[in-house]
């Protein structure tokens, strides 16, 4: 598949979901809801993007997004992917059927962010300790040892 | 066997073979590894989270502290990201001189892990060559930044200072000599009998599995992947050099270690090219800010570093702090590689399956 076969298929196939969308390395941005999250990873396993480079999340108050990137060493292309889930019910389907390299990476954000990640075959805190109470990265995480440092240099 | 007769033997947080504060929990049948499991997250600083409240250039000395081994590499994927988020251009001098350290950066990271190599298979005297290539460049590094581990030398819009006088000889006799000491280690180190069976044919990692797994770099490329983001991505001067990516063919230990002592050699000819083309010129962006505030958004961008595609993800809220820093360690990856690649073998070779995977703690708990 060339990039502009990927670029017509992407955009057939999620009309309404990606209009960020530009194919370039590092790149390309896919924006889906997170019920067609799985379905979008899937397709572009499929399509031959064979890497999963990175998975994180960020914290926007009501909901966090969580950030895929995937590379094809074939197309020599690099795609985004990312979902927006609710803060109360913070929980995805896990990658790690797909690509392995995402067990770590999804451990890290449940440690950090404490969104759970469905049918995750070992999923615990990874480099916290486990009886860690509360999930730093949050940006509602309180710790006294936190000091907001002044703006000058 | 049955699994009642399996022993359970606890290695590290602190201990000589693990490279780092590491524990592996191994399950052992006699001398045989079942299962080892890393635990990771003993030197977790939390950096992300300490970057979220500072400034964007008060964060460059944090990511000093990620690959303590190869700091100017997470400098300098920092400083892209954040180039790319306020829409910063680089004078070329510094594109340059970036390049030239970050390779030299390669040589003496890899002199770490190669001396090691031969510190965990018990030839101590490569441990000591390789210390000296290492040494040499530290010494180069110190008279550029006045720091011989953590630099601080890369920042945003350029580097910090321009090379002190002289500074260009001494790295050229640096290099002068530098691929010679590379045959001599090879020679000494993996063409020796003992180190040869001792890393051959073990922690053999297969091509899809490292793809898989998200491998990079020499982990990766010791498989037989063709995948170097220099060359694949290329960011900065690099498509100017002529330079080739070693591989390895079997993906054992010896292969990665081989795949990295010949990256040394090619370090040394990029280098070379490099101060050939050096111009004089300014190294630092001019009439930036010393309160950057780049545009809302997020930036990502990833350099190769010597343990593979290291990246940083920035999140922007139009502030003069980020708003989210992410970074994507290599070593972390590679590390999660070890369960995989010690099944089967003896408890002796783990430590030399962790060594070859050559993971820094700093870049892996963050």
């Amino acid at each position: 598949m060339t990039i502009d076969e990927l670029r017509e298929h992407l955009c057939a196939a999620y009309p309404d979901l990606c209009p960020l969308f530009s194919v370039e390395f590092s790149d390309g941005v896919l924006l889906v809801d997170q019920a067609r999250l799985r379905e979008a990873l899937e397709d572009l396993k499929e399509m031959g993007f064979d890497r999963l480079g990175m998975v994180t999340a960020v914290d926007f108050g009501d909901e966090f997004e969580l950030v895929y990137r995937l590379t094809s060493r074939s197309m020599r292309v690099g795609v985004f992917v990312k979902a927006s889930v609710p803060r109360s019910t913070a929980c995805v389907r896990s990658a790690v059927d797909l690509w392995p390299a995402a067990d770590w990476q999804e451990r890290e954000i449940f440690d950090l962010f404490g969104i759970a990640f469905e049918a995750h075959p070992d999923l615990r805190r990874i480099l916290l300790t486990d009886d860690w109470v509360g999930h730093p990265l949050r940006k509602d995480y309180i710790d006294g040892s936190i000091i907001r440092r002044p703006d000058y240099l | 066997m049955s699994a009642k007769c399996r022993t359970v033997v606890n290695i590290g947080p602190s201990h000589p073979s693990t490279h780092g504060v590491c524990r592996v929990l191994v399950e052992l049948d006699g001398e045989i590894v079942k299962h080892a499991e890393p635990i990771i997250g003993h030197l977790h600083r939390g950096i992300e989270k300490m970057a979220e409240n500072r400034t964007y250039l008060q964060v460059v000395p944090l990511t000093d502290r990620l690959d303590y081994v190869g700091s100017m590499y997470a400098n300098w994927a920092y400083c892209r990201a954040v180039e790319r988020l306020a829409g910063i251009r680089v004078p070329e001098r510094a594109e340059y001189i970036r390049v030239i350290v970050c390779e030299l950066q390669r040589i003496a990271s890899h002199m770490m892990s190669i001396g090691s190599t031969g510190a965990d298979t018990g030839a101590f005297t490569a441990f000591m060559y390789a210390f000296n290539q290492r040494e040499q460049v530290v010494d180069l590094f110190e008279a550029l930044s006045g720091s011989r581990l953590t630099y601080n030398y890369v920042r945003p819009g350029g580097v910090a200072a321009d090379l002190p006088e002289g500074w260009l000889e001494r790295c050229r006799e640096f290099l002068a000599q530098h691929p010679a000491a590379m045959m001599e280690i090879d020679e000494l180190l993996f063409g020796n009998v003992i180190c040869r069976a001792r890393t051959k044919g073990i922690g053999v990692l297969a091509p899809q599995d490292a793809i898989d797994w998200g491998a990079s770099g020499p982990v990766a490329r010791g498989s037989g992947v063709d995948w170097d983001l220099r060359r694949d991505d290329p960011y900065s001067v690099y498509p100017r050099f002529d330079f080739t990516v070693p591989l390895g063919e079997r993906g054992d230990c010896y292969d990665r270690g081989r795949v990295r002592l010949w990256e040394c050699v090619e370090s040394c000819r990029i280098v070379t090219q490099a101060l050939d083309q050096l111009e004089p010129g300014p190294v630092k962006a001019e009439g930036l800010p010393r309160l950057l505030a780049p545009r809302q958004g997020d930036a990502y961008d990833h350099i190769e570093s010597a343990r593979g595609s290291l990246g940083v993800y920035l999140v922007s809220d139009g502030s003069v702090r980020p708003y989210r820093m992410h970074v994507r360690s290599p070593a972390f990856c590679n590390l999660a590689l070890l369960p995989l690649l010690a099944e089967g073998h003896t408890l002796s070779d783990l430590v030399v399956v962790l060594g070859s995977l050559d993971p820094v703690f700093g870049e892996v708990d963050r």
